[in-house]
């Protein structure tokens, strides 16, 4: 399909007026997919999602129907459904825009979801901060019970549903999916060690699915047209890579940073990021070039100018040294900003973020801000860069030492600017330079 | 007396049937606690913890952990605003802001301005980097932010409180 035929289908209905509303989500054919599927099988439900190659839109695209196949057959009592809606990775945005504008669209995926899974109670967890998608979600949500799409007998199909809104409290760890269930607990939002997976064994100890809002809103959308157009958007499966789960239908894209149109737009997947900043962002401002670019939100790490023709698929980012695709979350750095800011920008997030239970990222985090804080005060070594390297090969799930992958995301961000931007560092430091501080703003 | 009002109160025995477990309501209470009072005291965790038939320890070891509710030695002014100051934000000048909100207000992130008026918190990522930088009044965000504008944010009337 040629992107510029494309017509957006999550966004399909952003801009126009009231387009929170049932009424108008009705009008514009919403709740048939529901009606569809209730009349399904929910296994036929599943089976569907599974041929689509819908994969997880959080960050890890792990295949959707996949996951849900994995919770036991004879289940005895409740399953759940989280969903996980405490975006907070750096650059990403699209839950939001989904929620405030669409919150319909999401809702319809979840009770098809929960439908599929045979979970009775869906916890939505929302990250405090979207106050605003908290009163779009709660206002539809009452409109859903009212119409018989939530409840008892949804839509006299002998189905029944709650669905629950949870508020964070603003932590990035609650986005890790067995965080966000320890906070739904009502404990510390400290990771579990897995297996069991919550599949297995998850909130409240009971099998459970935890998906993205972005992955729901695909849902509806799957019901409708099939699998067949979903795999129409896309990448196809590499032929001579057999784990390859290709990358199908369509995604949305967050631009940030420095360009001249941020925001968010929806393409099928596998546009490069440099079509994605010339064609759709209004191009890098202040007419500079770009020096590098985040291809999936702050943990994924650094592209290079030379590397932006990369497609913005499951694989693309990979390809040159990336963690991977992650969210979707593109953010622009523009070739006046030094890249030792940018570290430890993203160092301090990490350690900021870090939620203390596992000695190497707690640690790890909290010495590569110091040793960048050092050599942004000019009294770094040449010394420092290998250092930093070590504690980055040091950390997280890769190497092993971690629960959970924020200590990957801590990392890849160091090894991604170190191997690629690494003169800029030596001369930085050789040079004595020193980064303007502002004193206040690194108080806590 | 009380520490909990009757409308907190309320608000955690709504939220009861909703979990399997009394536990998982530890949030919400919070919530609805630091939303009335400005801060949550020894004695109200106790009392959530009565409530959720927890230990105190369990309410605290839970609140402590999220840097988001106060303690009554600290209490949050009668707005908060955070500042974002993520790398989407910090590229367009989000440190520079937070920075010339703390000299105007002449406190630094965290504090309070001595009338008990404004709380200024800088923050990771809010999810508004299509509008950096942004700034979160309460829960509700406000992109693409001058220091005018934040001042004029700062200087409006309190909205009436949201029920929890």
């Amino acid at each position: 399909m040629n992107p510029t035929e494309f017509k957006p289908v999550l966004l399909g209905r952003v801009g126009k007026p009231d387009s929170q509303s049932l009424a108008t989500y009705r009008a514009d054919g919403g709740y048939e997919a529901l009606a569809k599927s209730l009349k399904m099988a929910n296994t036929e439900v599943i089976d569907l999602v599974k041929n689509s190659g819908l994969r997880g839109r959080g960050g890890a695209g792990f295949p959707t129907g996949l996951k849900w196949t994995f919770l036991p057959k004879d289940v005895q009592g409740p399953i759940y459904l989280c969903i996980n809606g405490d975006e907070s990775e750096p650059g990403t945005f699209n839950n939001r825009v989904l929620i405030e504008e669409d919150p319909h669209q999401v809702l319809e995926g979840i009770v098809i979801s929960s439908f599929a899974t045979r979970a009775t109670t869906a916890y939505f967890y929302l990250r405090y901060e979207y106050g605003r998608c908290y009163r779009a979600l709660q206002k539809a949500v009452d409109e859903m019970y009212a119409n018989n799409l939530l409840g008892k007998n949804i839509l006299g199909s002998g189905y029944d549903l709650d669905i629950y809104l949870h508020r964070g409290a603003c932590a990035y760890i609650c986005g890790e999916e067995t965080g966000l269930i320890e906070s739904l607990e009502g404990k510390r939002a400290w990771p579990r060690i897995k297996p069991p997976f919550p599949a297995i064994e998850g909130a409240f100890r009971r099998p459970t699915v935890v998906n993205n809002v972005e992955t729901m809103a695909c849902i509806p959308h799957i019901i409708n047209h099939g699998a067949e157009w979903f795999q129409s958007m896309g990448v196809p499966k590499d032929p001579n890579n057999p784990r390859d789960a290709g990358s199908y239908g369509p995604k949305l894209y967050c631009i940030s940073g420095h360009v001249n149109k941020p925001g968010l737009v929806e393409l099928p997947m596998g546009i490069s990021a440099r079509d994605l900043i010339d064609q759709h962002a209004g191009g890098v401002w202040k007419g500079r070039k770009a020096k590098a670019v985040i291809p999936g939100g702050l943990s994924m790490g650094f592209m290079t100018n030379a590397e932006l023709d990369t497609p913005l698929d499951f694989n693309g980012p990979g390809r040159v040294g990336c963690l991977g695709l992650g969210t979707a979350a593109v953010v622009v750095i523009d070739d006046q900003t030094s890249m030792v800011d940018v570290l430890y920008n993203a160092c301090r997030f990490f350690a900021h973020e870090s939620c203390g239970q596992c000695t190497p990222c707690r640690e790890g985090t909290a010495w590569s801000t110091k040793i960048l804080e050092r050599i942004r005060e000019g009294k770094g070594k040449l010394s420092d860069i290998d250092l930093l390297m070590e504690i980055a090969n040091s950390i997280g799930t890769i190497p092993g030492t971690t629960i959970c992958g924020l200590a990957d995301g801590a990392a890849w961000p160091i090894k991604t600017a170190i191997n690629k931007f690494r003169g800029e560092f030596e001369e930085y430091i050789k040079s004595g330079r020193r980064s303007e501080s502002l004193a206040l703003a690194g108080a806590h | 007396m009380s520490e909990l009002s009757e409308n907190a109160k309320q608000v955690i025995a709504e939220h009861l049937p909703r979990y399997p477990s009394k536990q998982a309501v530890t949030l919400p209470a919070l919530h609805v606690v630091q939303q009335e009072r400005r801060y949550v005291s020894n004695k109200a965790m106790e009392e959530i913890a009565e409530l959720l038939e927890l230990s105190p320890a369990q309410i605290s070891d839970t609140a402590s952990f999220y840097g988001f509710f106060r303690t009554e030695e600290n209490p949050l002014g009668q707005k908060r605003i955070w500042v974002c100051r993520s790398l989407p934000c910090m590229l367009r000048g989000g440190e520079e802001l937070l920075a010339a909100l703390c000299e105007k207000y002449h406190i630094v992130p965290g504090q309070t301005t001595a009338d008990g008026k404004l709380t200024i918190e800088l923050a990771e990522c809010l999810g508004a980097c299509d509008g950096a930088p942004c700034i979160l009044l309460e829960d509700e965000l406000h992109l693409r932010c001058s220091l005018e504008d934040v001042e004029r944010i700062a200087n409006e009337p309190n909205a009436p409180t949201k029920k929890a």
